[in-house]
């Protein structure tokens, strides 16, 4: 497939290298592709990019995970602290998350300014996770009104080749599903302190406060699929130059359940009808079932080790 | 499936709607649009010259500042700016005066996005469409209830935001404006969710959500065709 017979652009198309036309012409070389249902990278519009997990990624955290989309690199670790819970909510712990873009992650993002998608994608992140209910947070509760886990979990985009929302989700819900509560007991002033595991087991025994629950259950997870929508085409899990060429995104986030968490079209060129919602919705649903694979995978792979 | 709203309204009903327009004098457009107690004023500085870096010379760029009523702005705030931005870039012709920035001001997001709106075509920036938008709740029991006050949005299972262009009166015959049986009108601009829900329930939103934006548009088209002959009196 080469630019020669990309027609109505001109001779001096015809006689360009196939690279110089990608950078003078970038949409036409993709709609050039796009017209024979292919995509630059060799992937059909509907496919996304080979998507690994691992977990347990940092040693110190409590949790974490590392995935990858293509080459999007998301590197999540939980931090759990223990927490006075708000008077509204005595028997539920908080999740607070953080989502960071630093400078080595995009040749756009300059040190000492600020992305402007980082804090966009935290909200986004804290919406979903919240909304979908995956973590029941009265099961972060340690003792009703006087103590409850705050948990911490930083997103770290190290590597910004589109769908960041994507692998942002999927690194946080391989980190939780790695998590592993840290032990916890109460001392003599009544107060919770972390207690550090066997080696102490032969002095004052202690009772450990949350000694059969050290994982969370996880109920309906969320996973997601970005897609761009460009005159009738729908094109899964964008690349960073993708995104820039054609500006009109979707994310469609469904559950284990099929539920529909969220639907995020921020504006763009192009209008979304029923029938591409609906067409968004089943690759999503396709991709969901995909990423439920590769996770529990990683789990079992991590259960082996 | 009827729910009682706390203001007596039916599921269907919006609250009143009102929508001045002009009325910051140093501000090249502003508008005041309100649903009920829900109030916000946006203004239009612009276009001025030059862009800020990052952003593409040949095409017009736009700002949006939002201004909380109190404290600094956070996280929410950040992407309300980054959503309104987006959408209006999409209504808007940006390269009609490439290489400027319009600026736009805004002191709340459904009612937001007619604010901004409105304020635009105070200005004079010149618009491919209107865009209309509108909020849909969900409640518990699965019923569809239209522009939630702030109480009812947090007892609602699940709430979307959707924006939708308005029907647009022109040369063109309208045929060439359906996309695969759909008119225009009924394209998805931006959606925005809150909470979970299912597949068949955002579908019946959306079906909600276009009646409802078509009587906002006509209101819209109303309001702003009131304010033209004002105009040419003055300029008589």
């Amino acid at each position: 497939m080469g630019p020669r017979d990309g027609g109505g652009i001109g001779d001096l198309a015809g006689e360009m290298e196939v690279d110089a036309f990608r950078l003078l012409f970038p949409l036409r070389f993709y709609e050039r592709h796009l017209l024979e249902s292919i995509r630059p990278d060799a992937r059909p519009l509907g496919t996304a990019r080979d998507t690994s997990v691992a977990l347990g990624a940092v040693g110190s955290a409590d949790g974490s995970a590392l995935a990858k989309i293509g080459h999007t690199t998301m590197l999540a670790a939980i931090k759990m602290e223990v927490m006075i819970p708000s008077s509204e909510s005595p028997d539920e712990g908080c999740v607070a998350i953080e989502f960071h873009m630093p400078p080595i992650c995009s040749p756009l993002v300059r040190p000492g300014r600020p992305a402007v998608a980082a804090p966009v994608i935290s909200k986004q992140l804290s919406d979903v996770i919240l909304s979908s209910q995956m973590i029941n947070l009265k099961e972060l509760s340690l003792i009703t009104g006087k103590a409850a886990w705050m948990v911490y979990l930083d997103i770290y985009c190290l590597d910004a080749d589109g769908s960041l929302f994507d692998a942002a989700l999927l690194s946080a819900v391989a980190a939780f599903s790695n998590l592993c509560i840290p032990a916890v007991s109460v001392n003599e002033d009544g107060r919770v302190i972390a207690s550090s595991g066997e080696n102490r087991e032969g002095k004052t025994m202690k009772e450990l406060l949350n000694k059969e629950k050290r994982k969370l259950t996880l109920s309906c997870i969320p996973f997601s699929l970005t897609c761009i929508l460009h005159k009738k085409y729908i094109l899964a899990d964008p690349t960073a130059e993708e995104e820039s060429i054609m500006e009109t995104l979707v994310t469609v986030v469904l559950d284990s359940s099929t539920r529909l968490i969220s639907l995020y079209k921020p504006g763009g060129p192009f209008l979304a009808y029923t029938s591409v919602v609906q067409d968004c919705i089943a690759l999503t649903s396709r991709r969901v079932k995909e990423l439920q694979k590769i996770i529990s995978e990683a789990i079992s792979d991590m259960e082996a080790d | 499936m009827e729910v009682d709203r706390v203001d007596g309204r039916t599921p269907n009903q919006l609250r009143p709607l009102a929508c001045s327009r002009n009325l910051l004098n140093r501000a090249h457009g502003s508008a005041r649009w309100s649903q009920g107690d829900t109030i916000v004023l946006a203004a239009v500085y612009g276009p001025k010259a030059g862009t800020k870096k990052n952003e593409n010379p040949e095409k017009a760029s736009i700002e949006v500042i939002w201004k909380p009523k109190t404290g600094q702005i956070g996280k929410a705030e950040k992407e309300y700016e980054m959503i309104l931005r987006r959408t209006l870039q999409s209504i808007c012709h940006l390269t009609i005066n490439p290489n400027t920035t319009t600026s736009i001001i805004l002191q709340l997001l459904p009612c937001a996005i007619n604010a901004a709106c409105a304020a635009l075509v105070d200005a004079g920036i010149p618009l491919k469409h209107l865009a209309v938008s509108i909020c849909c709740g969900l409640s518990e029991n699965g019923s569809v209830i239209l522009d939630p006050t702030k109480v009812e949005e947090q007892n609602l299972q699940a709430f979307t935001y959707l924006v939708f262009p308005n029907s647009v009166h022109s040369v063109v015959p309208e045929e060439s404006l359906r996309v695969e049986g759909e008119p225009m009108e009924h394209g998805i601009i931006t959606s925005v969710t809150r909470g979970a829900m299912s597949v068949d329930d955002y579908l019946n939103c959306l079906d909600r959500g276009r009646s409802a934006s078509s009587k906002m548009s006509e209101f819209l088209r109303r309001n702003f065709q009131s304010k033209v002959p004002d105009d040419s009196s003055k300029a008589a």
